[in-house]
């Protein structure tokens, strides 16, 4: 067992009356976004004046702005000022216990293998067994303490760590940096802070804690890494388990600044609500990702695997800064029914020889599209610029659509930039040969496509990557006739 | 002829037409004027493309519509006979030798060579007039519904250029030449207009050259529809070589019916500012498209190639293969889709997008596009940006090859891919000798008629 | 074991098969010989189920039960076996995760436990001595960059690890050279049990000289027009298939 495995059983073995009676903050402000409601949000939260000015700043531009429409999406207009933007932290429906919860639900938890505490916890039921999130936190506090590590929420940091917030926020995505990212700069709830101290280690994937302590921030988190020269970082960001969360809009913003050396992996899998298979309902998840190699030799690898979702806009991205510095993206975006996502990723190339890989494997079904979307740009003074993209399409079914929509802008002549993609389906005869075999249908399917994923679900960490591939799984059910 | 001078945008031609819209219909059958009102609309909210129209994302028109320059709606016969200027000593190609000039269709046109009866080669307006049952069918049918700015200024603004019909089960041997040349005391905008219809189980091609005579500063916006019907086969040929000050913007639309085949090549060897539209849709099963292209570009010079093809029905094939060759300031721009249509099923669909940047300063924006909808689908592209392979290049020099040869041999070799998809032999070489002399620098822009240039 | 009456089959409305009777006991090798085009391929699937193919008239009975009522994989882990004509590849899935899902399932259906990791791959060792096959391929893809050989010689590997009742061996010696051939063969007679069967399809004599067949049977035009013991092999490898299809004709 490791440390981190024994942490986990400990918080959850033991006995914390928790429960969902902290309704210490039910204060919802009057729905709607104007000047006023960021002051309050601010106040709430007791942040210092610059905060509040980066918050200003954003709304201003945000106001300026329109909701971009050039992704392959049909969204239906959003009111925004039909949300309210402070409702800390979200209240769930309390139920008794888990036969209250949808058994739809429960089967998929089971299919996961999620243990029966923590689907408890994840369904919102207000039993006394609910993880001890607070035990959890300060266990993992105390290791990471050790080494000088910095992990909390983001407000604690606002707090605790101005310096280093001051410093590092909005370098990656700036407050005007697009319509999301403006309104997130603007209103966010809360989120995570983590700094990695010059020549450490992370000793730990930096997940489970993750999952606990994000399962309520609710629309508009916000996370900072920062991993100083010659430190390393796998951090892991998920909802492994489809929420039922009526929020319809999410927009979050992560951004990453990998100092001399450095080395960031950021992996996500995310599995929001879809919505029914009608397309009613589901979550709206315009994400703004990016993360800046600022130093020489430094390294930023995403890996998503986005299953989740009734409309997915999200382009984690690198900005390769430091000469030698290294970008990757690996993902699979997954679509069924009524689902659509419009995904892929940006490699800007500025230092010399930089280089960046991306793969990106969009499985369709159902009625669902599915594009992906990407940048590479190559500036003057990259020297000796390196991409290689690989964009592959599979389709499951005649309703649905797979499309890629790369873009290419080359302005250094030493550059060598490959893009190649293809789209094929499952062939009758693979699954006829996996039947033959002795293999069902289903089965045959869910193999074929994490057959199909695997380059990009080989970069997960090991238990990331088992619930990944039962996700594909799950998510397909139903597409196959 | 109106003076036209000192406006500079969309809205100053919006009110140029509007102050002489008696001219612009002047002539021309009420089919084609009943068109101009609707794509003048269009193209009076859209305004002249820039940065923010997606289409336009890496060719900004704004700027070169800022020079001042004439329109002129009506033909002007030249005071030079042309024929005199352009004797082609290439036998093969000089059986049809049809001249435009500034858009028009050339009033003393008279090396159209014989053709088979009932084979229409004219002016478009006078096709429109005396033919209007073939005109009209298929005039403004393919086009109409773009969205291009470009596209609908020519609707609304156009009102001559070529018109080529082969009936059915004719088949025309001897390639086309058409000679497009753009010649005038002043800087101009010329409106052209052509449209090409292929009767049943009918073959032709043409090769169209784009040609300035002199320095002046030119705005060319031609706009070509081209209709297929089943079993038969078509080969537009394009080759482009205007000055440095052109700008070319060419649009052409092609809608190809069942069991038919389209072939076409669209090779820029000079220009100031080229933008290519080509929109295919492949409207009957078993049809095929090549769309092919190659640009050479140095200096500052801009070609933007702007590819659609529509899969609308299942078992169509088709094929894009565009290559650039970049050098000093000059930037190139491919963007090339594929769409199949739902239930496109059988589709196969290819594209290949290969760059080279010579120099420094040189760039190149590319944006290979598939937007699927069926599933039982082959489709791929491949895009790539790079130098000049340095491993061939040291293998030709440790044989003995000087570097400057060996890296001619190797862009050549690169070019070629292009061009040895011409199916026209005499054609294909002409144009390798013409590909050579200007990787070599001895091609000029704007050598009178690069078809006809003595060697 | 397995009852065949009549049976007819169609693809896309054409009628392939026009009326197959075949009988075949435990312990029985039957070959199933004929010229191109005469239904063998066909035969084949329908009895491993694909779905292509539409049952018309007719009936199959297997170890006493209905066969086409049942889906492709039941028919699998009720014990039949289709050595392909051509094995599909298939990418990113490992033939270790193939053939472990594959075994387990059969073993589910007889009441079994699963293999565990370690029992299962010490099985894949002992089996891939059979047929002679390296590790290099069963850690890659299934069928994935295989040459025609290995594919041949992977579906061997399966049917060893899977032990079907009945085996039924599509053009099993397409693309093989002699000694592949030899050592599919080899593998094909140590599987050879009293209590399972085998149906060779084939169109040449070559894999019957190591394959011995108690009964040669000649499909023709969708319909078997001949059976006879294993001389019927040499005679139609001596003179062709014209005569069949004259007496066919008659």
């Amino acid at each position: 067992m490791t440390e981190q495995d024994k942490i986990l059983e400990k918080a959850t073995s033991e006995d914390y009356k928790f429960g969902f009676t902290s309704d210490i903050e039910t204060d919802i402000i009057d729905k709607g976004l104007n000047e006023d409601v960021v002051r309050i949000i601010s106040a709430k939260k007791e942040e210092p004046e610059w905060m509040l000015e980066f918050r200003l700043k954003a709304y201003r531009n945000w106001l300026k702005m329109e909701m971009p429409n050039w992704a392959y999406l049909k969204i239906p207009p959003i009111d925004y000022q039909s949300i309210s933007y402070y409702a800390a932290p979200k209240k769930k429906p309390q139920l008794s216990s888990l036969d209250e919860v949808d058994p739809e639900l429960i089967e998929t938890f089971n299919k996961l293998g999620i243990p029966l505490e923590e689907q408890k916890h994840l369904a919102g039921v207000a039993v006394d067994a609910v993880i001890d999130s607070v035990s959890v936190k300060t266990t993992f506090k105390e290791t990471l303490a050790e080494r000088g590590i910095i992990f909390c929420s983001f407000s604690d940091a606002v707090k605790e760590y101005p310096d280093l917030v001051k410093k590092y926020l909005g370098n990656a995505v700036p407050a005007g940096d697009n319509y999301f990212a403006a309104l997130n700069s603007a209103v966010f709830s809360d989120g995570s802070f983590c700094y990695i101290p010059k020549g450490v280690r992370c000793p730990m994937e930096l997940s489970t804690y993750f999952r606990i302590n994000s399962a309520n921030t609710g629309q508009f988190e916000r996370t900072l890494i920062v991993a100083d020269d010659d430190s390393y970082v796998s951090y892991l960001e998920g909802c492994t388990a489809p929420m039922r969360d009526e929020n319809q809009l999410h927009a979050a913003v992560v951004e990453i600044i990998a100092m001399e050396r450095a080395e960031v992996k950021y992996s996500t899998v995310q599995n929001w609500y879809p919505g029914n298979k009608e397309g009613k309902g589901g979550i709206y998840n315009f994400v703004t990702k990016r993360g800046i190699c600022r130093g020489d030799h430094s390294k930023i690898s995403w890996t998503q695997v986005e299953t989740g979702s009734a409309v997915t806009w999200k382009y984690p991205s690198c900005v390769l800064l430091g000469d030698n510095s290294h970008g990757e993206f690996f993902s699979v975006a997954l679509t069924n029914n009524h689902q659509q996502a419009d995904t892929g990723t940006k490699m800007i190339h500025i230092g010399k020889n930089t280089r960046s890989l991306i793969v990106s494997k969009g499985i369709s079904a159902g009625v669902s599209n599915n594009s992906y979307r990407g940048l590479v740009k190559v500036s003057k003074r990259a020297e000796n610029a390196r991409n290689f993209s690989q964009c592959d399409s599979l389709l499951m079914g005649d309703k649905c659509g797979a499309h890629t929509f790369p873009y290419i802008e080359c302005a250094n002549k030493t550059a060598i930039l490959e893009h190649e993609a293809t789209t094929s389906k499952i062939s009758e005869d693979q699954v006829f040969y996996c039947n033959q075999r002795g293999i069902k249908t289903e089965d045959a399917i869910g193999m074929i496509v994490n057959g199909y994923a695997k380059e990009v679900l080989n970069k997960l960490p090991m238990e990331f990557a088992v619930e990944a591939q039962k996700l594909l799984a799950i998510s397909l059910e139903g597409s196959v006739g | 002829m109106i003076e036209t001078k000192q406006y500079t945008a969309g809205e100053e031609l919006v009110n140029l037409f509007t102050a002489n819209r008696e001219m612009y219909n002047e002539g021309c059958p009420v089919f084609m004027n009943g068109a101009r009102e609707a794509a003048l609309e269009k193209f009076y909210k859209a305004g002249i493309p820039s940065k923010s129209n997606e289409d336009y994302k890496y060719t900004d028109l704004r700027p070169v519509f800022q020079n001042d320059f004439e329109v002129v709606p009506r033909y002007v016969e030249q005071s030079v006979d042309l024929h005199e200027i352009f004797k082609c000593d290439v036998p093969q190609l000089n059986s049809h030798i049809i001249l435009l000039i500034n858009g028009w269709y050339y009033g003393r046109n008279r090396r159209v060579g014989e053709f088979p009866e009932g084979v229409i080669c004219s002016s478009l307006q006078h096709a429109a007039n005396e033919h209007p049952e073939i005109v009209e069918k298929h005039y403004n049918k393919y086009a109409a519904a773009s969205a291009d700015p470009m596209v609908n200024l020519n609707t609304a603004m156009a009102k001559d250029g070529l018109f080529f019909y082969v009936p059915d089960n004719v088949t025309i041997e001897a390639p086309v030449q058409v000679i497009n040349i753009m010649y005038s005391k002043e800087n101009t905008l010329a409106l052209q207009r052509n449209l090409f219809v292929l009767g049943k189980n009918s073959e032709a091609r043409i090769v169209f050259c784009d040609h300035t005579l002199n320095e002046n500063y030119y705005i060319l916006n031609n706009l070509s529809e081209c209709h297929i019907e089943p079993d038969s086969r078509f080969g537009f040929f394009s080759v482009q070589n205007q000055h440095n000050g052109a700008v070319n913007i060419t649009s052409f639309f092609a809608n190809v019916e069942k069991n038919a085949l389209l072939d076409t090549n669209t090779v820029t060897l000079n220009g100031g500012v080229v933008r290519n539209n080509i929109k295919v849709q492949l409207v009957g099963e078993h049809a095929h498209a090549n769309v092919n292209g190659l640009t050479l570009a140095d200096e500052k010079q801009h070609v933007d190639n702007f590819i659609s093809i529509d899969h609308a029905v299942p078992n169509c094939t088709s094929s894009q293969l565009f290559k650039n060759i970049l050098d000093d300031h000059s930037k190139g721009v491919f963007s090339g889709q594929i769409h199949v249509f739902r239930d496109a099923q059988k589709t196969e669909a290819f594209q290949q997008n290969n760059n080279v940047l010579l120099s420094e300063t040189a760039e190149m924006f590319t944006k290979p596009r598939l937007i699927i909808d069926a599933d039982d689908v082959r489709c791929s592209h491949g895009a790539t940006v790079g130098r000049i392979d340095e491993d061939a290049l040291f293998y030709l020099r440790a044989r003995g090859i000087g570097e400057k040869e060996a890296r001619l041999m190797i862009m050549f070799a690169f070019a070629d891919q292009v061009l040895s998809q011409i199916a026209v032999p005499v054609l294909r070489e002409r144009l390798e000798d013409l590909v050579e002399r200007r990787l070599r620098g001895e091609l000029g822009p704007c050598q009178h008629c690069t078809l006809n240039n003595k060697k | 074991m397995l009852t065949i009456k009549n049976l007819h089959a169609t693809i896309d409305g054409k009628e392939i098969l026009k009326g197959i009777n075949l009988e075949v006991k435990p312990g029985e090798i039957h070959a199933i010989m004929g010229p191109n085009g005469s239904g063998k391929s066909t035969l084949a699937n329908v009895l491993a189920g694909h779905e292509s193919f539409e049952v018309s008239e007719g009936e199959v009975t297997f170890l006493g039960e209905n066969l086409l009522e049942q889906a492709a994989e039941d028919r699998a882990r009720n014990g039949i076996f289709l050595s392909f004509q051509y094995p599909i590849e298939i990418p990113g899935v490992s033939m270790v995760n193939f053939m472990k899902t594959a075994v387990n399932e059969h073993r589910k259906h007889n009441g079994l436990e699963p293999l565990k990791a370690s029992q299962f791959l010490r099985l894949m060792e002992e089996k891939k001595k059979i047929v002679e096959i390296s590790s290099q391929l069963t850690n890659r893809s299934v069928n994935e960059g295989f040459s025609g050989g290995e594919k041949k010689r992977n579906e061997i590997f399966q049917m060893a690890m899977l032990e079907p009742k009945l085996a039924i061996l599509d053009e099993t010696d397409s693309g093989l050279d002699i000694d592949a051939l030899r050592i599919v063969a080899n593998g094909v007679n140590t599987l050879k049990t009293p209590e399972n069967a085998t149906i060779v399809v084939t169109h040449y004599q070559r894999l019957l000289e190591y394959i011995v067949p108690d009964y040669v049977h000649v499909l023709y035009n969708g319909r078997i027009v001949k059976s006879a013991g294993k001389e019927l092999a040499y005679e139609l490898e001596a003179k062709g298939y014209d005569w069949i299809k004259e007496e066919a004709a008659e």
